[in-house]
């Protein structure tokens, strides 16, 4: 501990500090700089916006572009599409992902390290590959631009696998055990004893995966063919490339509408997140 | 990497079998239990295993199977009009000027920013970890703060921070007398913008999980080496690099599988233009998906595939083998 402190206080460490802390803090600038941007834009009329040179804080503020967003466009109809489309892609995940993860953990049945792999492998396969099959698939069923289609090919993720079935081996056996020996069913066991104990774990998952389904874009873009299917993303995303492109205030509420929940989710929740990224990406 | 350390343990745990094998007791009593072992087990793989297969297995090997058919969008009614091609939609990718310009585009994008956020995310992390700084976890959530946000909402802001006329930089640059240029509507500036855009979007994920690698890194070989007189720079190449490359390994194999798949930027700033110079692979992927060309579109993602296990085996080959 004497070392630490002898370190801190040498005076080249000073500099060294002075320079850390002005180059973060710019570097911090630069990353939130563009959110702050667009919240006090998306409150500014369009000319204000593109004014030269530009104001920092909105000289008038103004709501149209909002009142526009929930008015004249469907964004309440968007939003919730998107919330439906997220809660149940992660109630899907919490249930099925938990369930292999225990078997694959704690259960021995044949065939388990094959069915492990070919989860795992799954990980590395971008969603470019296979969403032309899905595609063929969810029409052929009749789900093209369904809130089925919507979330059927990601309600069983392999990520959640893999995360449940680490967490759920530092879990010691002699807790199932013991539950088994008193006569728990395997349900009884999985329901009262195991699920319980994987709360931080299902916390993490349920985090990660409703913000991935919120972020998600290229499958709602190519499954959701009408607009009262339309996701944020997807409606946020056509709209800019449509007959709105130039149209900035409105566009940047939009972001701000896609952006919010979660920046207010990420800030409350941010130990989970990021323990859950520092955890996954190791262990 | 994750899988690989998986695979091992799983190996370790089918070591030792749940009944010591000298158990001797009657042989239809042990069937029983195994079977019984493996309904169980089943039970509860099942759920998961029939959705994955159906949605997601199943789609992986149909999309070789379209890969090599002439598929369309117009014969999904009419299965039998559909003609087993081989490899010509192969072929005729690799002839495809615009496909070649996407690849292009798309490993340079990968080449140079991958090693960009990097950088970028190792000296946050080793800045955050100096123990010089305090207010870390402020750093920590700012920079991360990118990261769970929509890319598509993202690249609607940069898109307007990056217009000519009204955008901010550009606006910022006049104040200052220079005429900033058309970022994203001239070739030479629009495909440097989009990676400098992925840079500032990624390098907090990087950041934060090299910084729990860098909390692992135990902190008297520092101060071993402190003793022996080794400059900071010194320890950083001689003790930091080495003891972090798994974790660099890790960050490096991530982020070109994402980046590798480049789409929502193009697709929401540029719309692949100005002349193809920011179409990516995964664009040209959905743009013939648009057109109706299935089997294209399935060959073409199958590459794009092939080119994210090449890229991981090399970043294992490069990072992962020194040990």
């Amino acid at each position: 501990m004497a070392t630490v402190t002898e370190i801190r206080t040498r005076p080249r460490d000073r500099a060294a500090t002075i320079t850390l802390y002005a180059i973060l803090i710019a570097g911090l600038l630069v990353v939130v700089g563009p959110f702050v941007w667009m919240a006090l834009a998306s409150v500014k009329p369009e000319s204000e916006i593109r004014q030269v040179p530009p104001t920092w804080l909105p000289e008038t503020w103004t709501l149209d572009n909002f009142r526009e967003l929930f008015t004249r466009l469907d964004f309440p109809l968007y939003f919730m599409n998107s919330a439906l489309v997220a809660v149940l892609i992660t109630a899907g995940n919490l249930l099925f992902c938990s369930l292999l993860g225990y078997a694959l953990a704690k259960l021995d049945f044949p065939g388990r390290k094959a069915l492990f792999l070919v989860v795992l492998g799954m990980l590395m396969v971008p969603g470019m590959v296979t969403f032309v099959p899905q595609f063929v698939l969810v029409s052929n069923l009749g789900l093209a631009n369904s809130y089925a289609g919507l979330v059927l090919p990601f309600l069983a993720g392999p990520f959640g696998v893999f995360l449940m079935r680490q967490f759920l081996r530092s879990i010691p056996d002699e807790l199932i055990e013991a539950a088994r020996v008193d006569g728990a069913g395997e349900w009884r066991i999985f329901w009262r004893v195991v699920l319980p104990l994987c709360r931080p774990a299902l916390a993490t998952l349920g985090i990660l995966t409703f913000l991935s389904s919120w972020n998600n874009f290229l499958w709602p873009l190519v499954v959701a063919t009408t607009e009262d299917r339309y996701t944020l993303p997807v409606a946020l995303a056509l709209y800019s490339i449509g007959q709105n492109r130039t149209d900035f205030g409105l566009l940047l509420a939009g972001a701000v509408v896609v952006v919010l929940p979660v920046l207010i989710v990420f800030l409350v929740l941010q130990r989970h997140f990021l323990r859950g990224i520092a955890t996954t990406g190791l262990k | 990497m994750p899988s690989v350390r998986a695979a091992e343990t799983v190996t370790v745990l089918d070591v030792k079998p749940a009944a010591p094998p000298s158990a001797s007791g009657p042989d239809p009593e042990r069937r029983a239990r195994r079977w019984r072992r493996a309904v169980t087990g089943w039970t509860f793989a099942a759920p998961f295993t029939v959705l994955f297969v159906v949605f997601m297995a199943l789609p992986v090997l149909a999309s070789l199977a379209m890969s090599v058919t002439d598929l369309r969008s117009t014969d999904l009614r009419n299965p039998f009009a559909v003609n087993f091609v081989g490899l010509d939609n192969y072929a005729r990718l690799f002839g495809d000027e615009l496909f070649v310009k996407a690849a292009v585009n798309t490993l340079i994008f990968v080449v140079i920013g991958v090693p960009l956020t990097m950088v970028v995310a190792l000296a946050a992390a080793s800045a955050l970890n100096s123990g010089l700084i305090r207010f870390r976890a402020v750093f920590r959530v700012g920079f991360y703060l990118p990261v769970v946000t929509s890319i598509v909402a993202i690249a609607v802001v940069w898109r307007f921070l990056l217009d000519p006329d009204a955008g901010l930089i550009d606006n910022l640059l006049r104040v200052i007398g220079i005429d900033g240029p058309d970022w994203l509507g001239d070739t030479r500036t629009s495909l440097p913008s989009l990676i400098v855009m992925a840079t500032w979007r990624n390098f907090g994920f990087l950041m934060v999980i090299f910084l729990a690698g860098l909390q692992g890194i135990p902190q008297d070989l520092y101060e071993a080496a402190t003793l022996d007189g080794a400059s900071r720079w010194q320890q950083f190449r001689n003790v930091t690099v080495p003891l972090l490359r798994p974790t660099l390994l890790f960050g490096a194999v991530i982020t070109g599988i994402g980046f590798l798949q480049l789409f929502e930027e193009p697709f929401v700033m540029t719309q692949g233009g100005p002349l193809s110079s920011t179409l990516s692979v995964s664009y040209h992927i959905y743009n013939q998906f648009g057109f109706g060309n299935y089997g294209y579109a399935a060959a073409a993602g199958y590459v794009l595939f092939v080119a994210i296990v090449a890229l991981s085996v090399l970043q294992f080959r490069l990072l992962g083998e020194r040990d």
